[in-house]
């Protein structure tokens, strides 16, 4: 909170229509990269345990993430269901990932082509909708 | 290699997931397509994009920069307890294409839905897969009303490798993306099989 800028206008209020009053990057105390782990968009999430009064620093969004990743859950839903920025909800992620309060399954890393057991396991399982 | 296991860690056992991506124009049902065989309605997560983080100009000490927010709308199907498959439509302008690497690093397939009222705007989409090698369909969404050429007619307009799928679709009945997603995935197997010749890597 700046109190002065010279060239803004006196202070004008609005509503919630206008967006969230807390930046993304307010969320993520200035950071834009993760302490730990590797988010890809896709990267699963699943919660280990719930947060207790010892994880000292965490903020509600952490706690929203906790409660989400209760069921596996990717990256991009995480940003979706939040409304966050990937950007930001990969830094959340690397908090909670250094604390062990979630585990994280990445996508297989794009080396070869993919196999064709992956190939006839998706292909089965869009014939079975 | 990619079989597609779930990773287990701390006693859980976490899903793996992957990802097909689907490309065209705007307008042209992309979401709409998503959202026919999707488990869930729809979502749209933002990636918020500094110039600095698009690698054009180098913006360090610079105090004001731009950000640019770029819009994916994804659905998901849960193929087993261990792996999930997401749906992604890619973002539509050109100057998103980094985005399009982010996305299609990974991807085991492509569709580019096509609209037969306007191909032009299935070009980009189709240059940027031949271009980084990724195999991908068409699917001409026959809108009602539009009027409706033969799968040949588009393969030549679009001037389309012989081997690249054309198939007629409905992007809003859920048969019908079925059977567009299985051709994507099985032509995307037959490049993979043809690529797995032993080579140095």
């Amino acid at each position: 909170m700046e109190p002065n800028h010279s060239d803004e206008p006196d202070e004008v209020w609005v509503d919630a229509d206008a967006g969230p009053v807390v930046r993304p990057y307010a969320m993520t105390r200035g950071r834009t990269q993760p302490t730990s782990g590797n988010f890809d968009l896709i990267t699963i999430v699943m919660t280990v345990r719930a947060m207790s009064p010892v994880d000292v620093g965490l903020g509600p969004e952490h706690e929203a993430i906790v409660q989400l990743c209760q069921q596996p859950t990717s990256v991009a839903e995480l940003s979706a269901n939040l409304n966050l920025p990937v950007g930001t909800v990969r830094v959340l992620l690397g908090d909670l990932l250094s604390r062990v309060l979630i585990v994280a399954s990445n996508p297989d890393p794009v080396t070869n082509p993919p196999g064709d057991d992956l190939f006839e396991a998706v292909i089965n399982g869009i014939r079975r909708l | 290699m990619a079989s597609g296991d779930s990773d287990v860690s701390n006693g859980l056992s976490v899903p793996k997931a992957t990802k097909l991506l689907i490309a065209g124009g705007f307008g042209v049902g992309k979401t709409t397509l998503v959202g026919a065989i999707s488990e869930i309605k729809p979502l749209r997560t933002e990636e918020t994009l500094t110039e600095a983080s698009i690698g054009i100009d180098n913006l360090d000490g610079v105090a004001k920069k731009t950000t640019t927010t770029v819009a994916m709308d994804f659905g998901r199907i849960t193929i087993s307890s261990h792996l999930v498959l997401y749906l992604f439509g890619t973002p539509g302008q050109d100057r998103f294409l980094f985005v399009w690497d982010e996305l299609s690093t990974g991807a085991i397939g492509a569709v580019v839905l096509a609209d037969t009222r306007r191909l032009d705007d299935s070009f980009p989409s189709i240059d940027y897969f031949e271009q980084r090698g990724m195999p991908f369909v068409v699917g001409v969404n026959c809108f009602d009303g539009a009027r409706r050429y033969q799968p040949d007619e588009v393969r030549i307009a679009l001037d389309l490798e012989p081997d690249v799928p054309v198939i007629l679709c409905d992007a809003r009945d859920r048969e019908s993306v079925k059977s567009v997603l299985i051709e994507s995935l099985r032509h995307a197997q037959r490049r993979a099989q043809r690529q797995r010749t032993p080579s140095p890597a």
